[in-house]
């Protein structure tokens, strides 16, 4: 056993007798698998925003007629939505932070007004949605709209779900400063929806309104 | 100029194909000195990598210049093109409308293509229901036809004769029965042809039954120009005596075909839009007589 | 009260010994009954779920290749009506390219990776159960369809305005889209499997650059689905929504646009046939130098080729639009990246025609393909060469030529290294050995019946033979040609039909393997045949590309441990390293059987079931029995230290574990 090297092997082997380090056991903090899977998650869902995105620029540039065809949609209602994703990323961000420090209290607290200004949100845009007067069949521009924020919503309504298991557990006590990386996982898809969002309401919102 | 392309690309891959294959049997095949052990220190070999990557670049490289060069040289006809046909894709069969400065000379045909030989034609390529594709192998490359996008094309055939084409781009159930034929005559040839394909129909007064019948049966489709059948649907079919064939190039126009055709287009083509219709046998000798007029 | 959990452990380094190897068994063992049925996480039976299931599908789309020949062999035939023609074209296509050629190679990938990386499964057990049975319920979906005589059929690539509900009534064209969304969720979760495997559960010591080829390929495969799958799924929504809600997506009449359907399409099927074939070329990477008793030519040119193929893949889609009238500009741009697309994979055929030159041959059945398939990757590269030139493309494009290319391509570098695959790691899978005679005749039979069916489709396109039509007139010089392919059609056939008859006999009566029937150097090679559950008594440290070997080759500063090594036996554990270098980093707590991800499918599938109806109740049982199945999945586990029973009882599955 101790006529080999093992100069390039990680374990820190020594000629006389092996010893392994000691090593975390299990999902502590950015080690949990469940994060670098997120990770990919993100990316494959971003993807899927981008095709709509391309969708959207594609049918805008061969479209004959003026685009949009009412003219740019209303801001008020849109903008707040944008404060509150952004208010309500800031309140998880929050959280998370809390219980690195092991305040459970303030993770559960920032889980919550997360979760119900997300429940916030989603009722604004029905509104919004209601105050269109057309529906998603009525043209090709709709079809795009309501398709895109559709599925924005739907993953809005994911996060909710997601933050309320997390507010849940976090109140049952689930979570402290070393295991927590559930909230660290549903943070980062929070925080990606909310992103999401920002491009969206660029992209449909505030670009037509650039000439 | 795109032919020299075609016999460039071909057989560089074949040469390809006939190193790379004698290379791999080499390579399993040849002697080697035999060895005692199994593994020997692996020596080399990167060579191979450098220098077969190396010409492959060098022969890809060239074919992509050579390639953008001709694409250059051919996507724009020659020389002005005179003559436009506006040729609309629809399942299953080919609508051909001549423009014309003189709006009395615009007229539609169906099918049977005719073109003046020795000179670039445009063509501009309308869709009307799903997306087909204008083909003539002996005479060019395919464009798509796309609804909603008007594709523009040219071609020339160096030589009268008759070109067969094909719809090249997957539309329903009869896209293997949608052929259509080219025929490139000589200019004075073509000039006659078109004159005639101008004229109205002038069927004789003892055929007004006929027209009548035909009118019933089959005017929501079709059109013969110079009497009131005048459908939008199928083909016009003011000439159609003056084609080689019938359907789409699926059968030799024929009395017998024709006839067969009319009282039986789904046995045919099943699935294509024209419908089975239940006529007397009167009825349908009065439309084929009438339609053996129409030269 | 405050839960103390277990910070850190300091695993013990053992020698393997037949107590640990009993205790691990016991660990890993699938549990028996239903539970372990519908339960298993173990990448070794998801791997075969997944080959077998393949393998299923590559028979029906054969069985359905068959009908189409007969209906072709010669001109005016009517075998077949119009319709139930291009339904059969249709799922051929499917069938081959969706439900076998992706599949195959993620059975192959599931059951390979963790014995080539020296570990005990994959980074993600249970989505690894989950892809499984994702796969099989959207199989079955689309297939259902044929039960209602409305297959899908408008092609694999199912153009609009064909696919609109205007042109295309019936329930065909909504199978196909619910279907395919459904099975793209399969491939995304399968995919994030793989990539986080490769990077978080690789040996001690594994180094990128010490990672087999097969891993590269299915690394580089899993990373572009996940960037290319949601452009398909988006596209077929787009067009469930205009088929059944009226949007206006695809309808040209209001300003809707046929050809973002073909965008969306190709960018995603541009990379999938890339990635249906960069696996089974590192299998052919992985399985040659055995063959030829040295290590690989060129191994980083060829790991790094293949992350370029694939990164040069996704900017070609619109090769397979040159005829839609594109602009000049897109054209040469285009154009130029699809015929330069050919230097890495030129590199990679030429690092295995210098394994074999500098090699020793050994002919096994398994050589046979190997060798064999890069006779039919050449040719079938140069077809793609040729219609890569747009001039050249406007000729041959929706012709037989294509048709010729596409079987050249995919049979050649995807099927053949395949078979190669299971007449070389069969012996690993059972512990027995295929047939070596048998395994000859099956090549040649499948080599010359291949080759005389498709390589006359290059002629008959050359001579202006369309694509996807049901029959053919006899005046245009066609029908020889297609007689032939008919021929050779079914000779092809009998040879498939070879591999199985061999697999059958040598399941019983096949010679026993032991661990290492072709003194191959990687780890899978290590373990037993077939390996135990837990696959390793001790966890291997690796010092180079070929730990087997490292004696004889003597080219490695350090020495690879195989028998001695981490037990990791408090529990289902496994070692996660950091990505690059592989130094341990983590003891990842791996979850025990579960029916969780197959409850998960079922759900799924009631959602799908429920589009399909457009049955709100439907899709909300199925989005309820989706929610609690996600929601039990991932409730956090006890975490106990301390305890007695802590030390012996397998803690459960940990917080954000999947």
């Amino acid at each position: 056993m101790s006529d080999v090297t093992m100069s390039d092997l990680a374990l820190g082997h020594r000629a006389q007798g092996m010893r392994a380090p000691a090593l975390p056991v299990g999902s502590i903090g950015s080690q949990a698998s469940g994060y670098f899977g997120v990770w990919w998650v993100i990316i494959t869902e971003a993807s899927l925003f981008i095709y709509l995105l391309f969708s959207y620029a594609y049918c805008t540039m061969q479209f004959p007629g003026p685009w949009p065809p009412s003219g740019p949609p209303e801001l008020t209602l849109a903008s707040m939505d944008t404060l509150i994703l952004i208010a309500s990323s800031i309140a998880v961000a929050l959280g998370e932070h809390a219980i690195k420090q092991g305040q459970r209290a303030r993770l559960t607290l920032g889980l919550a007004i997360g979760c119900v200004l997300g429940i916030v949100f989603v009722a604004i845009q029905l509104k919004e949605w209601a105050s269109k007067g057309a529906s998603l069949s009525s043209n090709l521009y709709y079809s795009l709209y309501f398709t895109t924020t559709g599925f924005h919503m739907a993953h809005v309504a994911v996060g909710v779900l997601i933050l309320a298991a997390l507010t849940l557990w976090s109140a049952l006590g689930k979570f402290d400063s070393v295991r927590n990386s559930p909230v660290s996982i549903g943070a980062l898809y929070w925080h990606f929806v909310d992103a999401v969002w920002i491009v969206l309401f660029t992209t449909y919102y505030i670009v037509p309104r650039l000439g | 100029m795109i032919l020299p392309l075609t016999w460039g690309v071909l057989i560089i891959s074949i040469i390809v194909i006939t190193i790379i294959s004698g290379l791999l049997l080499a390579a399993i095949f040849r002697r080697r000195r035999v060895e005692d052990s199994l593994l020997s220190r692996p020596s080399g070999g990167l060579t191979w990598v450098y220098a077969g990557v190396g010409i492959s670049t060098l022969v890809l490289v060239a074919t992509t210049v050579w390639t953008m060069k001709t694409l250059a040289d051919t996507v724009l006809p020659p020389r002005e093109t005179r003559l436009t046909i506006e040729v609309t894709g629809h399942q299953y069969w080919w609508e051909a409308r001549y423009f014309s400065d003189k709006p009395g000379e615009i007229f539609t045909t169906a099918n049977e293509i005719h073109i003046p030989a020795g000179e670039p034609v445009r063509f501009k390529l309308v869709g009307s229901d799903v997306i087909h594709s204008f083909w003539v192998p002996a005479l060019g490359g395919k464009t798509d036809v796309i609804p909603g996008q008007n594709n523009i094309t040219w071609l020339e055939a160096d030589k009268p004769g008759i070109y067969r084409g094909q719809c090249t781009e997957y539309c329903g159930k009869q896209h293997a029965h949608m052929a259509f034929f080219v025929v490139a005559e000589p200019p004075e040839q073509f000039e006659q042809w078109r004159q005639k394909q101008i004229a109205p129909a002038t069927p004789s007064p003892d055929l007004i039954q006929a027209v009548a019948t035909f009118q019933t049966r089959c005017g929501v489709c079709h059109s013969v120009r110079g009497t009131p059948a005048g459908g939008k649907v199928g083909p016009d079919l003011t000439h159609i005596m003056s084609r080689g064939t019938i359907a789409a190039g699926t059968l030799p126009n024929t009395p017998g075909h024709l006839t067969g055709w009319i009282a039986n287009p789904q046995g045919v083509k099943p699935g294509n839009l024209m419908p089975q219709i239940d006529m007397s046998g009167a009825d349908l000798n009065a439309i084929r007589t009438f339609l053996q007029t129409l030269s | 009260m405050a839960r103390h959990t277990q910070r850190a452990q300091t695993p013990a380094i053992v020698t393997a010994n037949a107590e640990l190897a009993e205790r691990l068994h016991k660990l890993w063992e699938i549990e028996p009954g239903i539970k372990g049925f519908l339960g298993t996480v173990d990448h070794k039976e998801i791997g075969i779920r997944y080959i077998v299931t393949s393998f299923v599908f590559l028979l029906l789309g054969g069985v359905e290749a068959l009908i189409l020949r007969v209906q072709l062999a010669q001109p005016d035939l009517h075998v077949l009506s119009p319709e139930t023609y291009n339904q059969l074209f249709t799922m051929h296509g499917v069938s081959m390219i969706f439900l076998y050629a992706m599949p195959v190679l993620t059975g192959f990938s599931n059951y390979l990776w963790p014995l080539l990386l020296g570990a005990r499964d994959t980074a993600l057990p249970r989505v690894n159960a989950l892809s499984y049975w994702l796969y099989l319920f959207s199989g079955l979906f689309i297939y259902a369809s044929f039960l209602f005589g409305a297959a899908p059929n408008d092609g694999w690539f199912n153009y609009v305005p064909y696919a609109n509900h205007q042109y295309n009534p019936g329930p065909n064209i909504d199978f196909y889209s619910l279907g395919m969304i459904f099975l793209g969720i399969s491939t995304t979760v399968s995919s994030a499997n793989f990539v986080v495997t490769a990077m978080r559960t690789r040996a001690a010591g594994m180094s990128i650059n010490r990672i087999p080829i097969l891993v590269w390929g299915t690394l580089t495969s899993s990373v572009a689905n996940l960037l290319v799958v949601p452009a398909v799924s988006l596209a077929f929504f787009l067009l469930w929504l205009d088929r059944n809600y009226g949007t206006k997506f695809f309808q040209p009449q209001s300003g809707g646009q046929p050809l973002l359907w073909q965008h969306l399409f190709w960018i995603f099927a541009h990379p999938w046939v890339y990635a249906i074939v960069l696996p089974a070329m590192g299998m052919v990477s992985d399985g040659l130098p055995i063959f030829c008793r040295r290590p690989l030519v060129g191994y980083t040119l060829v790991a790094l080729s293949t992350m370029a193929t694939m990164a040069i893949g996704f900017g070609v889609w619109t090769h397979h639009m040159f005829a839609t009238g594109m602009s000049d500009l897109a054209l040469s741009f285009f154009s130029g990246v699809s015929i330069i697309i050919a230097v890495p994979s030129a590199v990679t055929v030429f690092a295995w025609i210098a394994t074999i030159w500098t090699g020793r041959p050994v002919f096994t059945t398994a050589f046979h393909y190997f060798a064999g398939m890069i006779a039919l990757f050449v040719i079938g590269g140069v077809s793609g060469f040729m219609t890569g030139s747009v001039p050249v493309d406007w000729q041959l494009t929706d012709t037989y030529f294509v048709v010729a290319h596409l079987h050249y391509v995919l049979i050649g570098i995807n099927v053949f290294p395949v078979v190669g695959a299971i007449y070389m790691w069969f012996p690993k899978v059972t512990g027995r050995l295929l047939d070596e005679r048998i395994g000859r005749i099956n090549f040649w039979t499948m080599f010359i019946g291949f080759n005389l069916a498709m390589f006359p489709m290059h002629i008959s396109g050359l001579l202006g033979m369309p694509r996807r039509i049901y029959t053919y007139p006899d005046d245009v010089g066609w029908t020889a040609w297609n007689l032939i392919t008919s021929v050779g059609a079914f000779i092809f056939a009998i040879g498939v039909l070879l591999l199985f008859h061999n697999i059958a006999v040598s399941l019983k009566r096949g010679k026993p393997a032991g661990a290492n029937p072709w003194d191959g150097g990687t780890l899978e090679w290590a373990a037993p045949s077939p390996p135990p559950p837990y696959n390793f008594v001790v966890l291997p440290s690796v010092a180079s590309r070929h730990p087997l070997w490292e004696d004889r080759l003597d080219d490695a500063p350090g020495r690879s441990l195989i028998d001695i090594g981490l037990a990791l036996d408090k529990g289902r554990q496994m070692l996660g390293t950091t990505v690059i270098d592989a130094e341990p980093a983590v003891i990842l707590q791996m979850p025990f059987d579960s029916y969780a991800p197959f409850t998960l499918a079922v759900g799924t599938a009631i959602i799908f079931i429920g589009m399909l109806y457009r049955s709100w109740p439907d899709i909300g049982i199925g989005v309820i029995v989706t929610g609690i199945a996600l929601l039990l999945w991932l409730w956090p586990g006890r975490l106990r230290e301390g305890s007695p029973e802590a030390a012996n009882e397998p803690p459960f599955a940990e917080p954000g574990h999947v």
